[in-house]
């Protein structure tokens, strides 16, 4: 009985799973705009969202927040995105240079490196420099990830050699083995220390500025609803979008 | 009169079973017992070999108490052997292994070991198989093995539970002539258990038969097995048995028919049975006339040959006595050609009185 | 066709099995099952960049990588016989009532998303957690971001694999030969030794090998519990992940030598390993 409930099951799974894709963003008054965007835009690209739904009635705003890498992947695999929302400036080049972008992409917020500490900064950590002392436990974003290779940009600049207990695969990864409390210092975005506000604290250093992300925006190719896609990203770039994101941390552009 | 060497006192409740024995034996002595499916042989035998802990009782080997309220003696420290239908030898060791396992577990160096397990091999007819595995021997192979196994570490007690029950009819013979030179005339200790009579005559210098969980008759095999006192053992024993009350003349069972027979140490009015056997009984297709013999009429059960006579089975005809049921009666083949015997068909048993012996029934 | 000969008797021992028939109808669904697991694996064969493959896998970090892959997996391995072995008789074979109790909670790690595990781990030996507190501030002891912690893991998630397949094998053995090895005068313990642990061996043997391949594949786990740093914590499944993101080529490389040492794993078990559960 459990048995053939099941087996129901996964047929339907299976048939419910090969549909999807083809459910497109059709139809005049009920639009569905699908939006890639890099998981540190979550929370400031979902108030953007709502007051894009206010201002197009009708209209749903979709998101698919991930890795920039992997969304740019997706995307390039063919993955139904009316926009895209990287990053970094080489995960938005990968998706132009295989043809997926239908707009130039424009930046629309910049991002810096911040040292989260464990509230109270009970080890005193003050500077991009002390993250080299030896009785730290330090983590950092790995190689390839925007945020390690900002920090490595500022290791090059700077001349300090931090000895890193874990280069993690991404930068929430990093921002939880401090809030965990296993690291006593980790390299995230400011946008991340101010997100998880209470539970870490950040540490503003000068060199942060050697190496600040850029964020850039653009219409996929492809995209059913291109018209839409470019109210969008005039709505990201405008004022209104601009003051979300700063009021969360993000640098104008 | 000195105490006996074994002595055991086990209580053991199950759910839907008791088992409450009390036996002795001497030390050199080799005692049998039988009893129907489920009397509760493996379960004393367990016991004994302190596999199960018994719910009440008390065993005693020799000057060592192995089981008492309290005290439980672990298998591996009372020097009780076992010996079971399957041989049970360890399938990742040769031969010589398996038998030099029970002294190495005593602590006797590698080389004692295994020239005590040779010379054992020997004895049982397998030193050829000391380097082969068990998958490549045969039943009775693997079986005389497990003997030369279970005698290796010298048990006090060696416990036998239907040793050649597994064994087929070429194999058997071979293995109850080991049991009788490596046990019997080795004077071993030993716990038989048994369905067959011969066995238990040819092994056993006494018998308990156990039923439903109590003793029922004990005593020496010739005699319990020649003047069997309860259904089974008649059974086992190859004899008709019709319990009663003795009378002068003979016996009256308990639906009030009279058998005659010789009386045989038993006072008018006490319980007796009746015992002849089988080879005793005519068969009639017809109620024999002014007969002196004893005769019932009964319904054919069953019809078994064996070797060169034919054993019949009876059970009761309606209206009929109630007792018939289960003796048998050997004919030669040609009488059941004569009689056209089927089973279902109404026969009459007939015996005489000379051939039927009543004596206690305890 | 005719030849002079009759056909050879011998004959190959699938044919001996030709009496009982398999219904037809299993074919599709089983070749349906097959193809499931083996052409994302084709794919992988027919995605890699053969030309640059043995630069990707001779580069620094795959070989360390590849190194600490198979020295946590062969420690991890080591201490789930050492500490699964003895669970799983303890739980064929032990008679406590407590015990149905204790099975289920063996198997957690298996239904467990990996991750879960490593957070649960974090919770018991991170820096803050139960146990890790203790350590932290008596003896100065951290376990994350050690290779201890990706041993820990991987034992974590492997331990059910080898638990699972020994108690399968005991319970079939049944105890009826350690019963007969008592009667011989051998102790629990010996015949535990001599008696039990080899009738065993070919289920320890396939346990041993599904924990050994289970340990290489840890990721969910480690991350989270482990970190990643290079000859450290980095195990091979952690840098195909990492270079996902930015070598395509790389991780492909990557991932088809761990599909190899699977494979070869599973070559150089089998014969007595995944048949011989008996």
């Amino acid at each position: 009985m459990r048995l053939r409930a099941l087996a129901v099951a996964g047929v339907l799974l299976l048939l419910v799973g090969c549909g999807q894709g083809s459910g497109g963003s059709t139809g005049a008054d009920s639009a569905t705009l699908t939006v890639f965007a890099a998981s540190s835009l979550r929370d400031t690209f979902t108030t953007i969202g709502e007051h894009f739904e206010a201002t197009h009635p009708g209209t749903t705003v979709r998101f698919n927040f991930a890795g920039s890498s992997d969304l740019a992947q997706q995307i390039v695999q063919g993955a139904p995105a009316d926009v895209f929302a990287a990053a970094s400036d080489t995960t938005m080049k990968t998706v132009a240079d295989a043809g997926r972008t239908a707009t130039a992409p424009a930046l629309f917020a910049k991002n810096a490196l911040r040292i989260a500490v464990a509230p109270g900064n009970p080890k005193g950590i003050a500077s991009f420099a002390d993250l080299a002392r030896p009785d730290l436990k330090v983590v950092v974003c790995a190689e390839g990830v925007p945020c390690g290779d900002a920090e490595l940009k500022i290791e090059a600049v700077t001349g300090i050699d931090v000895q890193p207990v874990s280069e993690e695969p991404d930068v929430k990864s990093t921002l939880s083995k401090v809030q965990s409390g296993d690291a006593d210092a980790g390299l995230v975005y400011v946008t991340d220390v101010a997100a998880a506000m209470g539970t870490v604290e950040g540490v503003a250093f000068p060199e942060a500025e050697q190496a600040v992300t850029d964020y850039p925006i653009a219409v996929v190719q492809d995209s059913g609803q291109a018209a839409l896609a470019q109210e969008f990203v005039a709505l990201v770039t405008g004022p209104a979008g601009q003051t979300v994101l700063q009021e969360a941390g993000f640098l104008a552009p | 009169m000195t105490d006996p060497w074994l002595s055991a006192r086990v209580l053991v409740r199950r759910p839907a079973f008791t088992l409450d024995v009390e036996f002795t034996a001497e030390h050199g002595e080799v005692v049998a017992v039988i009893g129907p499916n489920g009397a509760g042989k493996s379960t004393l035998l367990g016991v004994l070999a302190g596999l199960l802990v018994p719910d009440g009782g008390e065993i005693r080997l020799g000057d060592r108490v192995v089981t008492a309220p309290g005290l439980h003696v672990p298998p591996h420290r009372r020097g009780v052997g076992l010996l079971a239908q399957q041989a049970m030898l360890f399938p990742h060791l040769t031969a010589l292994a398996n038998v030099a396992f029970g002294p190495r577990a005593h602590g006797v160096p590698r080389a004692a070991a295994e020239a005590r397990a040779r010379e054992l091999l020997a004895a049982v007819d397998a030193a050829d198989l000391a380097h082969r595995r068990p998958a490549r021997m045969s039943g009775g192979q693997q079986q005389r093995v497990a003997l030369a196994r279970a005698l290796a570490p010298r048990p006090e007690l060696l416990l036998l539970d239907e040793p050649l029950a597994a064994l087929d009819v070429d194999a058997a013979p071979a293995m109850r002539s080991l049991l009788r030179r490596l046990v019997r005339a080795e004077r071993q200790t030993a716990l038989l258990v048994t369905h067959d009579a011969l066995d238990a005559l040819v092994l056993a210098d006494r018998v308990v038969v156990l039923t439903d969980g109590r003793i029922v008759e004990q005593g020496p095999t010739r005699e319990v097995l020649a003047r069997p006192r309860s259904a089974f053992t008649a059974r086992i024993a190859g004899l008709d048995l019709v319990p009663g009350v003795a009378l002068a003349d003979g016996l009256r069972t308990a639906d009030g028919t009279t058998v005659a027979g010789r009386l045989d140490g038993v006072a008018v009015g006490e319980p007796a049975v009746a015992v002849f056997p089988p080879a005793a009984v005519s068969v009639f297709a017809q109620e024999p006339k002014g007969s002196p013999r004893n005769v019932f009429p009964v319904r054919l059960a069953a019809i078994e040959p064996r070797g060169d006579v034919v054993r019949l089975r009876a059970s009761a005809v309606p209206g009929g006595p109630g007792w018939v049921d289960g003796l048998a009666a050997d004919v030669t083949p040609a009488a059941v050609a004569d009689l056209g015997l089927e089973p279902g068909m109404v026969l009459w048993f007939a015996v005489k009185a000379a051939e039927t012996a009543v004596y206690p029934a305890r | 066709m005719t030849t002079d000969r009759p056909a050879p008797r011998v004959r190959r021992s699938d044919d001996h099995a030709r009496g009982v028939a398999l219904p037809g109808l299993l074919w599709v669904p089983a070749a349906a099952a097959f193809a499931l697991i083996a052409l994302p694996v084709v794919g992988l064969v027919l995605r890699a960049d053969w030309a640059r493959l043995p630069d990707l896998l001779l580069s620094e970090s795959a070989l360390t990588a590849l190194r600490l892959s198979l020295e946590t997996a062969a420690i991890s391995t080591v201490l789930c016989i050492l500490l699964g072995g003895p669970l799983a008789a303890v739980l064929a074979r032990g008679r406590k009532r407590w015990l149905r109790w204790i099975r289920p909670l063996v198997l957690l790690p298996l239904v467990l998303p990996p991750v879960v595990g490593g957070l649960a781990l974090l919770l018991l030996l991170g820096r803050m957690g139960l146990l890790g507190r203790v350590l932290d501030t008596w003896f100065g002891i951290t376990v994350p971001f050690t290779t201890a912690a990706v041993v820990l893991a991987q034992t974590f998630v492997a331990l059910p694999f080898l638990v699972v397949s020994l108690e399968g094998a005991l319970r079939t053995a049944g105890d009826r030969y350690e019963a007969v090895a008592a009667t011989l005068g051998a102790s629990p313990w010996l015949a535990f030794r001599r008696v039990t642990v080899p009738l065993v061996l070919p289920g320890l043997a396939s346990g041993t090998v599904l924990a050994f391949a289970r340990c290489m594949g840890e990721f969910g786990a480690t991350i989270a519990f482990a970190g990643s740093l290079e000859g450290v914590t980095r195990t091979l499944p952690l840098l195909v992940y990492l270079e996902r993101e930015t070598d395509t080529d790389a991780a492909i490389a990557l991932s088809l030598l761990i599909v190899v040492v699977a494979v070869l794993v599973i070559a150089i078990a089998r014969p007595r390993g995944a048949d011989g559960l008996r």
